[in-house]
């Protein structure tokens, strides 16, 4: 069934768009990523235009943490002083990476710009994934070895600005969460992802965040950041289209509740192999994209974007 | 309704046909309609153009759609990855152009007359910012067609017109599913030895229409309160499916 969406000015399959939200969610669902950081290329893959792709995705990714916070909420696994700064380096970065992207779609490079930031997050999470998982197959067949207690770097103490976080039992400098916060804005803004594959390993590295409270933590701050996203990409590029954010959300809501079911009784460290092996394939993709030679070198852009 | 216009059109030109003399008129045609509406199964739409000659001569027609701003930039390998680079400005690119004529453009017009009525792509005349790159105008414009083409905004081949006897002609104009939106023209001339010896202008409107015709509107006219609509939506879509699936 051919749908005409109204501001990516394309006609697409809407079963294909349902079925990407839901398999994408599925797999939100199972593993508990957000799944932006493979929904925005895939839709570039079925013709959306990539500004477009990125605009509509953070507006997706709103509802898609709203129903994530509020589950973790009920579990009291949320650290709001935390989330908080976070969101406030997270409203300014993202603030920021919106006026980067009007600057980069004026110089005609925003695409690109898109496609190489994919490229190398991409990599290094399919990359840190698959080592992970292959090594976890290994020590399951072996012994497990001995886990690190975790301690904070000396640099991160040494951090003025030091706030206490009662529910993460946390005394850290407040530098850090705002420096997390504004790096994963930028990037929201410009690959419409929520950021928590940057987001999780740095709470649980480099804050030293108890790993109950990151999952929602983060779920709580990109909310705000994704909707900042949104609001500021319709306002200044007109590049988020409701129809497609409600399709790729109604197949992700029902994606990710069958993905939340499953997960259990599945074994993880295959499954997780699996999304790397996933999240390489997108990856390589796209570097191909940008590697080949184009059919034409030359390219048209019009309107009145210059 | 496109049935019936068509007719009273038909009908129309009929009568028109009969007495152009009388009329004085040497050229009459007009349009089977005058809006396409871009709504949510769009995949495309034919328009019918009929009308009678007064005389002898052929007939060619230009379908316009509005004039552009466009921007054509070319690709160059940085390290080992295509980047776009130069770039150059045309103005008064049409977002479609389609010409149609009962035989071959060369057959009864010379290059001169196409130029000056800018029958045909490589008459148009594309205003570029060349700032000093004078030579390379040449290769970006033909890019610039190029592109057109490959999108099918510029129809490579020439529409069909035909000739229902000696004075009546029809042609189908065809709108492919990307046709952008606005004010188009359709002009009709008669050709007769070489030369145009009537021309006539019928506008027509592209438009969105339905939901996204409202969407659209909303999201470029008031963008602030669309922004915040997608925000509310996706927060009361996500608290939604939170409600739901709780209890399941």
């Amino acid at each position: 069934m051919q749908i005409y969406l109204p501001i990516a000015e394309v006609s697409v399959d809407a079963i294909l768009v349902l079925g990407l939200g839901s398999a994408i969610g599925f797999l939100s669902g199972l593993f508990g990523v957000g799944g932006g950081f493979l929904m925005t290329p895939l839709l570039i893959f079925i013709g959306i235009p990539p500004p477009v792709a990125v605009g509509t995705e953070a507006n997706q990714l709103v509802a898609a943490s709203v129903s994530g916070a509020l589950a973790h909420w009920r579990r009291r696994s949320v650290d709001f002083k935390m989330g908080f700064v976070l969101l406030l380096g997270g409203v300014v970065g993202s603030t920021f990476g919106v006026w980067l992207f009007a600057l980069l779609r004026g110089l005609g490079q925003i695409e690109l710009v898109i496609s190489l930031c994919f490229v190398v997050f991409l990599a290094v999470i399919g990359g840190l994934m698959l080592t992970e998982s292959v090594r976890a197959i290994l020590r399951r067949r072996g012994r497990a070895g001995p886990r690190r207690r975790f301690r904070q770097p000396n640099w991160v103490r040494a951090l003025p600005l030091k706030m206490r976080f009662h529910k993460s039992r946390l005394y850290v400098s407040a530098l850090l969460p705002l420096a997390v916060g504004f790096l994963v804005g930028i990037l929201a803004a410009i690959m419409g992802v929520g950021g928590g594959f940057i987001m999780v390993p740095a709470m649980i590295y480099l804050l030293g965040m108890p790993t109950a409270m990151v999952a929602g933590t983060s779920l709580f701050q990109i909310i705000f950041v994704t909707a900042n996203v949104t609001f500021l990409q319709a306002v200044n590029n007109q590049t988020v289209d409701v129809l497609l954010a409600l399709l790729l959300l109604t197949g992700g809501v029902i994606g990710a509740q069958f993905g939340v079911r499953t997960g259990v009784r599945l074994p993880g460290e295959h499954l997780r192999g699996l999304l790397a092996l996933l999240v390489l394939a997108v990856c390589g993709k796209l570097l191909f994209d940008l590697v080949v030679t184009p059919d034409d070198l030359y390219s048209i852009a019009g309107g009145a974007v210059l | 309704m496109t049935g019936r216009a068509f007719r009273a059109l038909a009908v129309t030109a009929l009568v028109l046909a009969a007495t152009p003399a009388a009329r004085g008129q040497e050229l009459v045609a007009d349009l089977s309609s005058h809006r396409v509406a871009i709504s949510t199964g769009f995949t495309g739409s034919q328009v019918v153009l009929f009308g009678a000659t007064g005389g002898e001569g052929d007939v060619a027609l230009v379908v316009r759609g509005p004039d552009e701003r466009v921007v054509v930039r070319r690709k160059d390998r940085i390290a080992g990855i295509w980047v776009n680079q130069a770039g150059m400005v045309f103005e008064g690119v049409p977002a479609y152009y389609a010409v149609a004529s009962n035989r071959p453009l060369e057959a009864f017009m010379s290059p001169a007359v196409m130029a000056r009525n800018q029958i045909g792509v490589e008459h148009l005349r594309l205003i570029a910012e060349a700032d000093g790159r004078e030579d390379e105008v040449a290769t970006f414009r033909a890019a610039l067609v190029r592109n057109k083409q490959r999108d099918g905004l510029f129809p490579v081949e020439l529409g069909k017109v035909v000739f229902l006897g000696a004075r009546l002609f029809r042609t189908d104009v065809y709108f492919p599913a990307n046709v952008p939106t606005g004010n188009y023209t359709v002009k009709v001339f008669l050709i007769r030895d070489g030369q145009v010896v009537s021309a006539q202008t019928t506008p027509l409107f592209v438009s969105k229409t339905g939901m996204e015709a409202k969407i659209s509107q909303f999201a470029h006219r008031n963008s602030f309160y669309y922004g915040l609509f997608a925000v509310v939506l996706a927060l009361m879509a996500g608290w939604f499916a939170d409600f739901v699936f709780r209890r399941v």
